[in-house]
């Protein structure tokens, strides 16, 4: 959603993980993850700092664009932890999220075997056979066996009813079990952080075990401080007319309403084309960028353009 | 406050949200108090939103959980509202859902010869038309409706003889057998029930057939409870998809008509579809799904409205069907506003009057 796919963040060298600790209250972690870029509002700074002190996992539900799958980014961050993310669709299968044999190596290596005699001794062949190098682990057992880590589950809304009651059983108990190697256990639960855009209701077992957090779209103040440190190029002036206009495209009863991933886009379009300031004519062409939907562009359209964007 | 104290009220807390209707479980309520042993118990926004994170599951929640919270702990809620909580109407818990010609208290028994044929001519009768009676008698032919599901493609794949190659089960069944690939394994897609979505209207002028049709509704939750979503429609939008899983019917209907506050009321099908695509359809509810509209068609607002919404929900769903009651009278005509606005966007348009018509309806439903 917000900044690139990057799969893993490794934590800089030098730097001694900060443990849960750290982070003595809500506020504490609230100006760590400021400092990295993310601003948090009161709700969403406890509802991370009880994810980390209870150990449960976070499930967040929202808006597309309201900065789910950025806030796991900016606690990977301020945890100096690992992320992992698991990008959940129709039909993902354990072989996707959690390991699945390399059999093509293993092939290989029995072929070589053969050619080096090597095959009369068929227990040792075996073991030989599924050992971990053969092993390709996948983003749930990744974050397992990297302890501590993040790992974000992303639109867990998106698998299906199946793939919801695996992920609940490797929730629970942070254990996989493989049965050619045997059990891996987490030396420290990571930090789950499950999002939601809610195109289907997520089983109810499955948030039970979550903290629940609501993500709203934030308010005036609050976006253009995000603007002015996401895009520190773009200036105070054109910041606070986009958030005003976003605002205001909020309030239309759209089709889509655009989230602050759009602002962001807006403000980084308007830039692009060298714009200090957000005049009527500037916003009509970048509005490609704030709105995804025709009705929603023709409404706006329709409008009084002053209205909305008037200086 | 001493920690008796603190689990008193949390205790005390919970049971309030319970009434407010939040399914405040006991899992949740313990980590409620892990959550504020957590926080600072002596900040009333840091309780706030312990209780929050930890007992909400869902958006609806929200709302109860404001009010429980102000009501049990005295004062405002620390949450900034942007629009004004929506008035929850108290509902009778007695559902109207006898509503309809009933004449006259004729409880006598059935008798049971010429049962067969006159289940077969139930079959056929409006059942805006029955007696008490024969309502009774109609509701236990309902149980013997078997919706048959509509299927689609699944990303999920199953072992197959045919199919495209399963690299990982072939080369798995290849090492086996000491490394060679003596037989390919295939897979192909697995079929999955395609989501049915009832938008079942429950206006006044809908009363005589509301309750056939959450009948209906009832039968194919049951048939398919993790395929099929039931909505009901009217001055507001209502999701009795939950109420409908009780096994049985009649309290099943109880349920859900207690959670419908505008039972009888007017219609404004355009604006109750929009809450629809917006809440839920466009989000995934109405994707790729076959969504079914139960209504008469009167339209009390705007029938623009009403137009392109459907034109949205055709642009969404699979297939779109529309179900009016009035359809199966002779010389029927679709003239109201609403039913004009809304058949340039219709895949099927059938009747759902009676028994009959609803059996062709789970035909209907399967095929298109």
């Amino acid at each position: 959603m917000l900044g690139d796919v990057s799969e893993t963040t490794l934590p800089a060298e030098g730097l001694s993980p900060p443990t849960p600790a750290d982070f003595s209250s809500p506020d504490a972690l609230a100006d760590a993850l400021r400092d990295t870029g993310y601003l948090p509002d009161e709700g969403l700074a406890t509802a991370a700092y009880l994810a980390l002190v209870m150990r449960r996992p976070l499930f967040l539900e929202g808006e597309a664009g309201v900065g789910k799958t950025a806030l796991a980014r900016a606690l990977a961050e301020v945890t100096a932890r690992p992320i992992y993310r698991l990008q959940c669709y129709e039909g993902l299968e354990a072989s996707q999220a959690l390991y699945d044999w390399d059999f093509g190596r293993q092939l290989l290596h029995l072929r070589a075997a053969e050619a080096a005699h090597a095959t009369t001794d068929t227990d040792q062949l075996e073991a030989s056979l599924y050992d971990r190098r053969f092993l390709l682990a996948r983003p749930l057992l990744q974050a397992l066996e990297d302890s501590p880590s993040v790992l974000l589950v992303d639109e867990v809304d998106r698998a299906d009813d199946e793939f919801e009651a695996f992920l609940l059983e490797v929730l629970s108990d942070f254990t996989i079990s493989i049965p050619e190697l045997g059990t891996i256990r987490a030396e420290v639960p990571p930090l789950v952080v499950l999002t939601s855009n809610r195109t289907r209701e997520v089983h109810d077992a499955l948030k039970r075990r979550c903290l629940y957090h609501w993500l709203e779209h934030p308010d005036f103040e609050r976006e253009v401080a995000i603007l002015r440190t996401r895009l520190p190029e773009v200036t105070e002036r054109l910041a606070r007319e986009v958030a005003t206009a976003t605002a205001k495209l909020r309030t239309l009863d759209l089709v889509k309403p655009p989230g602050v991933a759009e602002a962001m886009d807006w403000a980084a379009a308007l830039h692009a084309l060298g714009a200090r300031e957000l005049d009527p004519d500037t916003a009509a062409r970048t509005l490609g960028a704030v709105l995804k939907y025709r009705e929603d562009t023709d409404r706006v359209h329709s409008l009084a353009r002053g209205a909305l964007f008037g200086g | 406050m001493a920690e008796r104290d603190v689990v008193a009220t949390v205790l005390g807390f919970a049971r309030t949200l319970r009434v407010a209707g939040v399914a405040a479980s006991p899992d949740r309520v313990e980590a409620m108090l892990v959550a504020v042993g957590a926080l600072d118990v002596l900040d009333a926004t840091a309780v706030y939103w312990a209780g929050r994170l930890t007992l909400c599951g869902s958006p609806d929640d929200l709302d109860r959980y404001d009010a429980a919270f102000a009501a049990y702990f005295g004062g405002e809620s620390p949450r900034m509202r942007s629009a004004p909580a929506d008035q929850r109407q108290v509902m009778a818990l007695s559902a109207p859902l006898e509503s309809g010609t009933g004449e006259g208290e004729d409880d006598e028994p059935s008798d049971v010869a010429g049962q067969a044929s006159a289940d077969e001519v139930l079959r056929h009768r409006d059942v805006a038309e029955l007696t008490v009676a024969e309502r009774d008698e109609l509701r236990r032919l309902f149980a013997l409706l078997r919706p048959a599901a509509p299927m689609r493609a699944s990303r999920r794949r199953r072992p197959s003889a045919h199919g495209s190659v399963h690299a990982a089960r072939t080369i798995r069944r290849a090492l086996r057998d000491g490394g060679e690939v003596s037989r390919l394994m295939h897979r192909r897609a697995r079929p999955r029930p395609r989501r049915v979505v009832l938008l079942i209207d429950v206006s006044g002028s809908m009363s005589p057939y509301a309750d056939s049709l959450l009948r209906f509704a009832h039968v194919a939750v049951r048939a398919r409870p993790a395929a099929t979503e039931v909505f009901t429609i009217g001055t507001r939008l209502t999701r009795v998809t939950r109420e409908l899983r009780l096994r049985d019917p009649d309290k099943a209907l109880a349920a859900s008509g207690s959670a419908i506050p505008d039972w009888s009321g007017g219609t404004r099908l355009g604006e109750v579809l929009k809450a629809f695509l917006d809440r839920w359809g466009q989000r995934g509810t109405a994707r790729g799904a076959v969504v079914v509209v139960c209504s008469d068609g009167w339209e009390r607002g705007d029938t623009d409205l009403l137009a392109e919404q459907m034109a949205r929900l055709r642009r969404l769903a699979h297939a779109v069907v529309w179900v009016n009651p009035h359809k199966g009278r002779a010389g029927y005509e679709p003239l109201t506003g609403g039913m004009q606005a809304a058949l340039p966007s219709l895949d099927a348009f059938v009747a759902g009057h009676s028994l009959a018509a609803f059996e062709e309806l789970t035909g209907v439903i399967s095929r298109v």
